[in-house]
């Protein structure tokens, strides 16, 4: 039962990195790609209807964190106390950019938001890699939960390196997405930019798979089981699926190519993360395990029955929700009232 | 300061900003629900402009409630994480499934709202307002369970040094979580019956789209007067299950230190708290408290002073904040339903209207005040007799959390003052003119 929370787990972080992801990307990128304010817009608006919903994956991820492992949501989330109101405040940031600046016309309020919404989207990226790099890697905990360390332990070589990888993986998936939802000129701008970016993409992609060797023990997981190389090997795949769809301006089939890289890159982390959840540095009797961080039995049962209930419902209808809004940004969606 | 009054004050802080958002949302959702609903039936292009106005005001304030919610689950861990570590069990898993159930579908209709004007039919639109409502409400509901076990733990062993999950049936259906969650969305509902009717007075004071704002100040103070008075039965109510699970906080309430057998009910009180007595005490109904509080007029009142000092919440604060949210609660009641039986001619009664206008923050006031009640008045316990507070947070550095408090208030005045000068902007400018609402 616990081994299955721990896929779960897994899995809903990394449905919240393939969708949100674009919309971090794509966030970041916007300063560099988008010049005027009609460019600007097709960006929001072609993360408008979607947003939202996306980031409750995040907001699901903790929760059930809390539910599922209520010991390991207590010390990572505590341990990781400044990085994650960090990202707290960014989402905010993000969300109000998103919802107010349509609101107003000046350009001075517009330019304030345009800001806000690039360290809103910057920073949630760079922080969950470094973040995600440093659980692999382990952090410093005692046997009671408590962190010896601060923000620039966690801000190691190691950590920052998966940080730029997360960073990359999201401004390729949401250069994509622009190449998908923008017209003409401006969805050019967004295809030739991941195509572009791909290749630092990769060269990080391989450094980071590079450096886990030497610096985690998540190989371990990968030597014992060899069936499960089957997850780092379909994500190289689909990294370079990518790129051939870029190079061919097939961008849908180029996004679900992203998507599958990001995925996979995550789920090769957590597969070689098992069975623990928070590894220690000081010592890996203090690592907190899906053993012994877990819910009751009875809990997990019953998460177990509504997760399986209702995350379908929510896959259907949020599906159905791309599928309405599949279309580009047109001008005329632009000039309708409820506009971003 | 110490730690955990660091953690308490940043706490307090993130939910008497989140709960400025929330009520609207709960209660406008379905105004706005019902005027695109009689749009669909009606085909009068008059209840579309409604709904589209009063949706975007809806929208505005929406984005903030949604933020906000986000900082509250993740402070359980990150300032909590000795409370999380213990009753993550229970309380983690009913945070878990309001994400999976209500507010996936929250956020994933608004977007299709927002966007699907024009992309949707009538209809399917409509549909996705009413989810929207829907799911928000649901997502109150098992936030509220989620508090109600915190004031009143059941179902629940202590088991492997941890409060653990015995009888799910019992945690999710108690008594107190169902009146709870009744008095939090009824107040919910005056609140958003109290804003829409005080925008339209605002409009309808000015002449300005009188039939249209008419309209819309019928539909909200016949919600209103509906919800201002079931609040009075339902507050009733709820105020007798917090009697029973928590004796302690109701004495509070009333500032009665003594236990008394026919309790009389004090118009005016000043409590004082120091010297553990009442300096003021005046126009007492004879039994009427014994009689509210316990059905019985010579049933016994439990006062404070049976409890040791240690155990005891702050009284003065929950007293006054009781007090004025029963008096703005009897206040919503008399003017909605004044209000109600003029609705028809309201435009002839220019003070009434403006009363309405300046009401508009009354309802916010209630609904924090009512918050400080249930949390204040549960003190020294962050569970009720289970856990104290001061055994839950986080050992955290102090600087850790004095700077992420003081920035959570420095955001939080700057989005404050946004959000509520975007909503006065919208509310003030009306509605789209005809012409461009039709095509």
């Amino acid at each position: 039962m616990e081994t299955i929370w721990f896929v779960l787990w897994g899995v809903l972080w990394a449905v919240y990195f393939m969708l949100d992801g674009f919309d971090l990307g794509l966030g970041t990128i916007a300063p560099f790609i988008a010049r005027n304010d009609t460019d600007r817009r097709v960006v929001y608006n072609s993360m408008g209807p979607f947003w939202d919903g996306n980031e409750v994956w995040l907001i699901t991820a903790g929760g059930v964190t809390f539910a599922a492992f209520p010991t390991t949501y207590a010390v990572m989330f505590s341990a990781l106390y400044t990085p994650l109101l960090l990202l707290l405040f960014a989402l905010i940031l993000r969300a109000v950019a998103l919802e107010f600046r349509s609101k107003d016309e000046r350009p001075g309020w517009r330019t304030v938001w345009d800001l806000c919404h690039f360290i809103g989207s910057f920073v949630p990226a760079l922080l969950l890699g470094v973040a995600f790099a440093n659980i692999f890697r382990g952090i410093p905990i005692d046997g009671e939960g408590m962190f010896h360390g601060n923000l620039l332990t966690l801000l190691n070589p190691y950590g920052l390196l998966g940080g730029v990888l997360f960073v990359l993986l999201f401004v390729v998936h949401g250069a994509l997405w622009l190449a998908i939802k923008a017209e003409g000129p401006l969805s050019e701008k967004g295809g030739a930019l991941a195509g572009g970016l791909w290749w630092a993409l990769l060269i990080v992609a391989v450094a980071f798979l590079v450096a886990t060797w030497f610096a985690t023990p998540l190989y371990n997981n990968y030597l014992t089981y060899p069936a499960l190389l089957l997850i780092p090997l379909v994500t190289v795949g689909a990294l370079l699926v990518t790129r051939l769809f870029i190079g061919q301006g097939a961008w849908w089939k180029a996004w679900f190519a992203s998507s599958l890289t990001i995925v996979g890159a995550t789920l090769f982390g957590v597969a070689g993360l098992y069975p623990d959840l928070l590894p220690s540095s000081l010592d890996p009797a203090f690592s907190l395990t899906i053993f012994n961080s877990s819910s009751s039995p009875l809990t997990l049962k019953i998460m177990l029955g509504v997760a399986l209930t209702f995350v379908p419902i929510v896959i259907a209808y949020q599906i159905w929700a791309y599928f309405v809004f599949r279309h580009k940004v047109t001008p005329e969606d632009l000039a309708s009232d409820e506009a971003y | 300061m110490d730690i955990i009054t660091l953690s308490r004050l940043q706490f307090a802080v993130a939910t008497y900003f989140h709960f400025l958002f929330v009520p609207l949302t709960l209660g406008l959702s379905i105004l706005v629900a019902i005027m695109e609903t009689r749009f669909v039936r009606t085909r009068d292009e008059e209840y579309r402009r409604m709904a589209k106005f009063w949706g975007k005001l809806f929208v505005i304030n929406f984005a903030l409630g949604v933020v906000t919610g986000i900082t509250l689950e993740f402070q359980f861990g990150t300032n909590w994480s000795r409370y999380s570590k213990y009753v993550g069990d229970i309380f983690g898993s009913l945070l878990a499934i309001e994400a999976t159930v209500a507010f996936f579908l929250e956020s994933t209709f608004i977007g299709v709202w927002i966007f699907g004007w024009k992309r949707l039919t009538p209809r399917a639109h409509a549909v996705c307002i009413w989810l929207v409502a829907a799911a928000s409400n649901i997502s109150a509901y098992w936030i509220l369970v989620a508090n109600s076990w915190m004031q009143h733990p059941v179902g629940y062993v202590i088991r492997n040094a941890r409060a653990e999950l015995a009888d799910f049936w019992a945690v999710v259906t108690q008594s107190y979580a169902v009146f709870m969650f009744l008095h939090t969305i009824f107040g919910a509902y005056i609140l958003s019956g109290f804003f829409v009717m005080g925008v339209s007075a605002y409009h309808i004071l000015r002449g300005r789209n009188v039939a249209f704002f008419k309209k819309s100040f019928a539909m909200a103070v016949t919600f209103a007067a509906i919800f201002s008075l079931a609040e009075l039965v339902i507050g009733d109510l709820h105020g007798k299950e917090m009697m029973k699970a928590q004796p302690l906080k109701a004495a509070a309430t009333e500032a009665v230190w003594e236990t008394t057998t026919g309790a009389p009910m004090y118009l005016f009180t000043i409590p004082d708290e120091a010297n553990e007595r009442n300096s003021v005490e005046f126009l007492g109904i004879p039994k009427l408290l014994s009689w509210v509080a316990l059905g019985d007029s010579n049933g016994v009142f439990r006062g404070i002073k049976e409890w040791p000092k240690d155990e005891r919440p702050p009284v003065a604060l929950t007293f006054w904040s009781f007090r004025i949210m029963v008096g703005l609660g009897l206040f919503f009641a008399v003017v909605s339903v004044i209000a109600w039986f003029k609705r028809n001619r309201i435009e002839e009664n220019p003070g009434l209207l403006r009363l309405l206008m300046y009401s508009i923050p009354l309802p916010y006031i209630a609904a924090e005040l009512g918050w400080t009640v249930t949390e204040m008045g549960r003190q020294p316990w962050i569970v009720y007799g289970i856990m104290k507070t001061t055994d839950a947070a986080s050992r955290l550095a102090g600087s850790q959390v004095g700077i992420s408090l003081a920035a959570f208030i420095l955001l939080y005045t700057v989005l404050g003052i946004v959000c509520f000068s975007l909503v006065y902007k919208y509310a003030r400018t009306g509605p789209e003119p005809i012409s461009a609402a039709a095509e």
